[in-house]
């Protein structure tokens, strides 16, 4: 199936979760949150798209004013088409319903992307951090993040790109 | 150090005794066998045949508490910080450590935005020899291994040190 043909299924199926925007290339789509695990589950057992694949799942901070992003591409080892599929989050409380027991690949995607941007994904059944330890502070691959000054005792020194050292 | 102290009339034997230790100790420090990143890599290749640290008496012990020396070989992360200073105090004295490469010593290419990333290992353990480089290859890693012998054989461990 072409890319327009994977969105009309989604339409017709969910009516109005597919969410306009122009600066898309053409295999990207972005769906609204709420319904995403319904979506999901479509998408991977519809005879016709059968997405097999879960090939990345991904976080994009898009700055200071945009939202937070979860990305999810998806591949179908039958049909040999694939999909982006684009999932905006609020900045303040990001959210978004787990994938987890449908792609098990999820399970540490999910993780790392929580691990990174913050970014819960309800549903999955062992939320914690995965590079980073338990009691890191903050969200590093934000744009607003501030590094720890310390961490257990340990001082970590600061420089600043115009003044030099702090 | 108790025990010889006051036994002989002067401290010829004593100074001796000292130098053979230094000797003896200098030339079989054992080292911890740990890597952290790609200088690991260097230091496997400075034990294997072409370059073979055992000709200068240095072994590789999988516990901390068989090995003198502790090579923090690659990028030291926050959360392997804790565990390094763990392992530090795991070894028996005498201990000696050596900072491999730029990220052990400073950072390295992680010094200005590495979030997670420990800016030198001596802000948690005590360096000894800090070997430069990214990564350095094996013959400096054993300069920086000769360094170390030198130093230890300057040790003077049955002599009081006075403060």
């Amino acid at each position: 199936m072409t890319s327009a043909e994977i969105k009309a299924a989604i339409e017709s199926q969910f009516p109005g979760t597919i969410v306009e925007r122009e600066d898309l290339a053409d295999h990207q789509v972005e769906l609204k949150g709420d319904q995403w695990l319904d979506i999901a589950t479509f998408l991977k057992n519809d005879p016709n798209l059968s997405f097999d694949q879960l090939e990345c799942l991904t976080g994009v901070d898009t700055g200071e004013e945009g939202p937070l992003e979860t990305r999810y591409n998806l591949h179908s080892m039958e049909h040999r088409h694939k999909i982006e599929v684009i999932i905006s989050h609020d900045r303040e409380n990001p959210k978004v319903g787990s994938i987890e027991q449908l792609w098990r690949i999820g399970d540490w995607f999910e993780r790392e992307t929580y691990d990174m941007y913050g970014i819960v994904y309800e549903g999955h059944r062992d939320m914690r951090r995965i590079l980073c330890p338990d009691d890191w502070e903050g969200w590093p691959l934000r744009k607003d993040y501030e590094g720890q000054e310390s961490y257990h005792g340990i001082v970590v020194p600061k420089m600043k790109e115009e003044d030099g050292w702090e | 150090m108790g025990v010889l102290e006051n036994k002989f009339q002067d401290n010829v034997i004593v100074a001796s005794l000292d130098k053979l230790l230094g000797w003896a100790r200098s030339t079989s420090p054992w080292y911890f066998q740990f890597g952290l990143a790609c200088c690991a890599i260097e230091m496997m290749a400075s034990a294997a045949s072409r370059h073979d640290l055992e000709r200068i008496g240095m072994m590789p012990r999988s516990s901390p508490r068989q090995a003198d020396v502790m090579i923090v070989a690659g990028t030291v992360t926050m959360k392997m910080a804790l565990r390094v200073k763990k392992l530090y105090e795991q070894m028996a004295d005498p201990k000696y450590v050596i900072s491999m490469g730029s990220c052990a010593t400073s950072g390295g290419p992680y010094w200005q935005h590495g979030y997670h990333v420990l800016k030198g290992v001596d802000l948690v353990v005590p360096v000894d020899v800090y070997v430069p480089g990214c990564p350095p290859r094996p013959e400096a890693l054993i300069e920086g291994l000769l360094k170390l012998q030198e130093k230890i054989q300057t040790e003077r461990p049955l002599t009081r040190k006075i403060a």
